[in-house]
């Protein structure tokens, strides 16, 4: 998964890039990803592929090595092969970590198996959390690609280990089951996730707003909700609000 | 037009229409409401904050008490959320440390280390072996003027107010080696991707000595001046009650897990910056109460001591910050006439000798490194247990998602469990012995 712009293409059709079946998220235009600069470096065309985008689409194959192919070994005993080749979509072993892709039909049998199975023993879920992936992988490359990612971080205090599911779901039905009759500590976590990218988690006790207000209008953590900010005058300058700011990206 | 009244709907009357049936709301119905509640007379719903000293910073309750029990404690959260999750997105990988460090900002350090440790495994790095002891260092000297202000508060609110006076002195004394080091008392910066923005200046390591030499009078002291005192011990035994059971459902980690029973310290679970290389115990009690909290809170104080003494032992000379110039920060810091800033000679250097040495430094300051696209979890063992860094990146120079699970927020939704049947005046102590820090929570 480097990205070191090495995969420089001439553009997207002429590449022949299907975004069905390409393994790319994002693309940048120009070698320095800077738009509207007037730029005559004569690089400003080049539309660079960035390999996996923001949301890698690839996924490992067994082994994955170490206890990975334990756990899974063990998850796909406790839900039955069927269940689980139906739960995981695809699983990613990166930088040392596991990622389960999950359908969101089977969520809570997961995490069900997940903390009560005794050779699975994941008892804490350490942070659940949105992603949003409008534009790096997301609808905005490939249309139909949800777009809101709710990720799990779970912890086996037994094992000592640590796995991460993703649930993907679409704007438009951002509907995800609620895990806080398996992990009561989702609860907080489930309303902030609510309050900043407005995945609605079914089965919530009170699915309310945590950190905005109760009367807030729109989800701040998504990509295409502004920052926002003034334009700050100096003496004989104005700097303008970081998200209209000249960037590099 | 006279309404009637619905022995089924106390709340109000209703009337038929030629638009269907309308209901009246008088408010002329509070007897019946009253009367219709058992515990009518009795019960109250107090709210409780968010400008409140006892409060633990700008928190609000919500309590229904019948007389002084607490029926229901409701937390409500949100007054300090400044949206510094998402402005790191908008800010590239270096700027991030100097946000996150705001979040908790009695841990500034953790918050970076935290960062910064997540970021160095997307990039595939690691700092220095000097860096990596330096931020052992810091970190435990911040744990210890941490785990001081929640000492002082919880002083502060159950009344004992010599504690508190005598907790911030004692944490300005951590604060003023802090500021040696990095040049701020709070939100420091100072942990940066790649290793530290400076060296440890001449004297900070005679002064840290010096510090351990005189610091366990004072947590001698502090002993003296609460633990054996009667007051403080009925205020603090059997007050703000969860065991193992309730902390692992409610994702409760740090002292208050520990104070009831499991000895679960990242730092000897699953270690990062070499911490299993040192010699130090994981305090536990298992009274599963404020008292016990307050006890390991004073336990690991003693353990931070003797860490950062070992840290001290094994400084050696060497860089700190990594070598790869394509991630590290061109210049080192450093004190010129007009206060802290570049270094003269790398000023010197890039404006008089070098080209290339300029355009490298434009490059890196403005636009920033790239990090290869993908996502990692880092927890580190805050003072207030388990902070997580989610942190994603699509391969550019700013973050896609820094998410943080911060360790007040989830380990406040436990006042409830802790608070609920007990008394009024124990919610105090309940909610002092979680030591919430609110720009934490709401970050």
């Amino acid at each position: 998964m480097s990205n070191d712009g090495g995969a420089v293409v001439p553009g997207r059709e002429e590449a022949g890039y299907d975004d069905a079946t390409a393994p790319a998220g994002g693309f940048r235009k120009g070698a320095f990803g800077v738009s509207g600069s007037g730029d005559t470096s004569g690089f400003g065309g080049l539309v660079r592929v960035e390999p996996g985008g923001a949301v890698a689409l690839h996924s490992t194959d067994r082994p994955y090595g170490g206890w990975f192919d334990e756990v899974t070994d063990a998850l796909v005993d406790a839900v039955g092969e069927g269940t689980y080749a139906a739960a995981v979509q695809r699983v990613l072993v990166d930088r040392g970590e596991i990622t389960y892709f999950v359908a969101r039909e089977h969520l809570l049998t997961l995490v069900r198996a997940l903390r009560d199975d005794e050779a699975l023993r994941f008892e804490l879920c350490s942070s659940v959390s949105g992603v949003d992936y409008l534009d790096s992988g997301g609808p905005a490359v490939a249309p139909g690609r949800p777009r809101l990612h709710v990720v799990y971080h779970l912890t086996s205090m037994t094992y000592r280990r640590r796995i991460r599911l993703e649930v993907a779901v679409s704007a438009e039905d951002p509907h995800v089951p609620s895990v806080t009759a398996v992990y009561p500590t989702a609860d907080w976590h489930e309303r902030e996730t609510y309050d900043m990218f407005g995945v609605v988690f079914d089965g919530h006790p009170a699915l309310t707003r945590i950190l905005m207000p109760d009367d807030w209008d729109g989800f701040p953590q998504r990509k295409d909700y502004p920052l926002g900010g003034v334009p700050v005058e100096y003496h004989d300058a104005t700097i303008p609000p970081p998200d209209t700011r000249r960037a590099y990206r | 037009m006279s309404t009637t009244y619905d022995p089924a709907d106390p709340y109000a009357g209703s009337r038929e229409t030629t638009e269907g049936r309308v209901y009246t709301v008088t408010g002329g119905d509070w007897d019946v409401t009253l009367g219709a509640d058992p515990h009518g007379e009795e019960r109250l719903v107090v709210n409780m904050g968010p400008q409140h000293p006892s409060t633990h910073g700008v928190l609000r309750l919500v309590l229904d008490l019948e007389g002084e029990t607490v029926t229901k404690a409701r937390v409500v959260i949100g007054y300090l959320h400044t949206g510094i999750e998402k402005n790191t997105e908008y800010r590239n990988w270096v700027q991030g440390t100097t946000f996150v460090t705001r979040m908790d900002y009695l841990a500034p350090l953790f918050n970076e280390a935290g960062y910064c440790l997540a970021v160095e495994k997307l990039l595939g790095i690691e700092a220095p072996p000097r860096a990596q002891t330096i931020r052992v260092l810091v970190m435990e000297l911040n744990r210890i003027a941490s785990h001081l202000v929640a000492l002082a508060t919880f002083g502060m609110e159950m009344g004992a107010l010599t504690g508190m006076t005598n907790g911030f002195r004692e944490r300005e004394l951590v604060l003023d080696l802090l500021e040696e080091i990095t040049g701020l008392r709070m939100n420091h910066a100072y942990i940066r991707p790649g290793g530290l923005a400076q060296d440890l200046p001449e004297g900070a390591v005679e002064h840290i000595r010096e510090f351990l030499e005189f610091f366990p009078k004072r947590v001698a002291d502090f002993h003296r001046l609460l633990t054996g005192q009667p007051i403080w011990q009925r205020r603090l035994k059997d007050v703000g009650y969860l065991d193992v059971t309730g902390c692992v459902a409610l994702g409760v980690t740090g002292p208050i897990l520990r104070a009831a029973g499991l000895p679960w310290d990242l730092r000897k679970v699953e270690p990062y910056l070499g911490y299993q290389t040192y010699d130090f115990e994981v305090p536990t009690a298992d009274t599963c109460d404020a008292w016990g909290r307050y006890l390991v809170r004073m336990s690991e104080v003693n353990e931070s001591l003797r860490i950062i003494e070992q840290a001290l032992d094994r400084l050696e000379p060497g860089p700190v910050m990594v070598e790869d110039k394509k991630i590290a920060w061109p210049a080192q810091l450093s004190l010129g006439p007009d206060g802290m800033g570049n270094s003269h000679q790398h000023v010197a250097h890039i404006m008089g000798q070098s080209m290339e040495a300029l355009i490298h430094h434009f490059k890196l300051v403005t636009e920033g490194f790239r990090v290869p696209a993908g996502q990692v979890y880092v927890p580190v063992e805050s003072p207030r247990g388990e902070l997580g860094y989610h942190v994603v990146s699509d391969g550019s120079t700013r973050p896609w998602r820094v998410h943080v699970r911060d360790p007040s927020f989830v380990n406040l939704q436990a006042t409830a469990a802790m608070s609920e049947g007990g008394m009024i005046a124990d919610v105090i102590a309940a909610i002092a012995s979680i030591d919430p820090v609110m720009g934490g929570v709401d970050r």
